[in-house]
């Protein structure tokens, strides 16, 4: 057994029992985070932050909610929104937090694709983090059952049409998604649990993984600089902070995010107290009805570009256009075959070829939202949805013959 | 007397991952079966409706299994299918009205005899049949179907039904 001494503070106390000292070390104060970076660095702990107001305000939105397809729409429209007192700010803040929290991963993402944070050593930062976004898309997508409204419902019906698999016809395991013929009470209760208890435990585990796979390999920086942490560290341990190209985890760097967050927070408030509706389709506020389907189906704004690449191909191609561009953005440290790690501006084509995926993602997504009628709209969302598909081929190529980047730059 | 012990671990640890293997696979076969439909849900799959209401080129919507059923009766100007049901000298097209593609509702235009899909653009003839080059990749399907007489029941297989399943006329 460890030897155990009468502890002069609940600090020592605690330290003797479970290490406080060296956790505080290992994960705040002698974390080390390069100097050479801008307040892009700081979307995870925004991101970190929007996922704890989710939680809070999900807690207070579960003491009214019913997952029962009579009693949902109710629950929430009439019970939470007019009865419960400030049950509408809950309401503001779980529905804006879920529009914003993708565009914070987005933003985050496409980061770490411009500066090549995905490349030697922090390839798994990348696959936890693209595993991080598919959990977030189906507690998104759970979510978005629950109010039971007609998007609600033709959502639920259109997504798990999905799983049929086009010309497999398993519309047994659509069944059995369903645990009905159609979305139903069976399929609410179920969705309900998923949002509220499994996705979020997957999500918490995956937050976990994600910090862990940055301890080693250490967050990039803006030149993708090779920095020898422990000669760094060692410099900012002997005072010569200034000299030293690393600042601690913990209060430092904490204190760079907390700023990017008050700004944050501030657009963030504006829009739960004042711009909520572009958080809230006008037709969900009808309830849901079996019987008839709205004039036109559009998922939330964050799922519009893959949404668009299914849509202008047959059933069975388009579904696996529509597979693809799920799982493609995983392999990007794999496709990507230069041994550079730069940010896109010192990689030759590699910053036309991140534009042109930028520029055609936000193409898809504005033809995701139109109508299917018009052909010329349908045309380009064609075009879009083609050179997405083309854009993973033509990054191996540039890619392969990138040319080195001298180091010691 | 190591090798022995060695032995022996060996066997616990098979025998161990032996018995929580088969109950892995039989909580799995539990949780499999809990998302399964309930009986009551099964139960309630059958409907019977009346088609001597019908008029012709007017579209009746009624419910069967939760999904919406389009009962179109055909004027004489409408192109024959071996996908009608022929009651007396009426024909009529029944079928499940969800497109084929994602499972929207098909709105039907009066003027135009077409079922048109807002979700994907889809577009079905008076049969039933799916314009090629759009999205869905078939005909709307016709739910099981017994005459009995003017009426049809819904969810029970009939002869007729069993004769356009045999000739691949639906799924």
């Amino acid at each position: 057994m460890a030897h155990f001494e009468k502890a002069n503070s609940l600090n020592e106390w605690l330290d003797q029992r479970i290490g406080l000292n060296t956790l505080k070390r290992v994960l705040n104060t002698e974390y080390w985070i390069p100097k050479d970076i801008n307040f892009l660095w700081a979307m995870g702990m925004v991101l970190a932050a929007t996922f704890g107001l989710l939680v809070i305000s999900g807690i207070f939105l579960l003491m009214y909610y019913k997952p029962d397809t009579n009693l949902a729409f109710d629950s929430v429209n009439y019970t939470i929104m007019s009865e419960v007192g400030y049950g509408w700010l809950w309401r503001h803040i779980h529905g804006v937090g879920a529009s914003i929290v993708f565009l914070i991963i987005y933003i985050h993402m496409f980061t770490g694709i411009y500066y090549g944070s995905y490349k030697r050593g922090r390839e798994l930062i990348w696959l936890s983090g693209m595993a991080l976004f598919v959990a977030f898309s189906a507690e998104a997508f759970s979510g978005y059952m629950l109010p039971w409204g007609q998007m609600s419902y033709w959502a639920g019906m259109v997504i798990t049409n999905l799983f049929s698999g086009g010309s497999l016809e398993a519309y047994g395991l659509v069944e059995w998604i369903r645990g009905d013929y159609v979305p139903g009470d069976a399929f609410l209760t179920r969705f309900f649990m998923l949002h509220v208890l499994l996705i979020p435990l997957v999500i918490i585990g995956l937050i976990v993984l994600h910090f862990g796979t940055l301890r080693l390999p250490h967050v990039n920086n803006q030149e993708g600089a090779d920095i020898d942490f422990e000669e760094a560290a060692a410099l900012y341990k002997a005072g010569k902070k200034k000299e030293s190209k690393v600042i601690p985890f913990s209060p430092v760097f904490l204190s760079k995010d907390v700023f990017v967050m008050g700004v944050y927070f501030i657009l963030f408030f504006y829009l739960v107290f004042y711009n909520f509706d572009f958080a809230m389709d006008p037709v969900n506020f009808d309830p849901a009805d079996g019987l008839k389907t709205p004039a036109h189906i559009y998922p939330e704004w964050y799922f519009l570009w893959s949404y668009e690449i299914l849509r202008p191909f047959g059933k069975d191609a388009g579904l696996i256009a529509f597979g693809i561009a799920q799982i493609a953005l995983f392999f990007l440290p794999f496709i990507d075959r230069s041994p550079n790690v730069a940010p896109a501006h010192k990689r030759g084509l590699f910053v036309v070829w991140f534009w042109v995926l930028v520029i055609d993602m936000i193409v898809l997504t504005a033809m995701g939202k139109l109508p299917p009628t018009d052909p010329t709209f349908a045309l380009i969302g064609q075009i879009a949805a083609w050179t997405f598909l083309a854009l993973g081929p033509v990054l191996v190529l540039i890619t392969m013959f990138e040319k080195k980047i001298g180091k010691g730059v | 007397m190591e090798e022995e012990k060695k032995g022996r671990r060996d066997f616990l640890g098979m025998a161990l991952g032996a018995c929580a293997a088969v109950g892995g696979v039989g909580a799995l076969y539990a949780a499999k079966r809990t998302w399964d439909p309930l009986p009551s849900v099964k139960a309630a799959g059958f409907t019977t409706i009346d088609l001597s209401a019908a008029k012709p080129n007017e579209l009746v919507v009624e419910k069967w299994r939760g999904k919406p059923i389009f009962v179109l009766k055909k004027t004489p100007e409408m192109k024959e299918n071996p996908r009608d049901i022929v009651i007396g000298s009426d024909r009529f097209l029944v079928t499940i009205g969800l497109c084929t593609h994602l499972g929207c509702i098909p709105a039907y235009q009066k003027d135009n005899l077409l079922f048109f899909c807002a979700c994907h653009g889809g577009k079905f003839d008076t049969s039933g049949i799916n314009e090629p080059g759009l999205p869905p990749p078939s005909p709307l399907e016709i739910p099981p179907f017994k005459i009995d007489g003017t009426k049809l029941v819904l969810g029970e297989e009939g002869p007729e039904y069993k004769a356009m399943l045999a000739a691949g006329i639906t799924v």
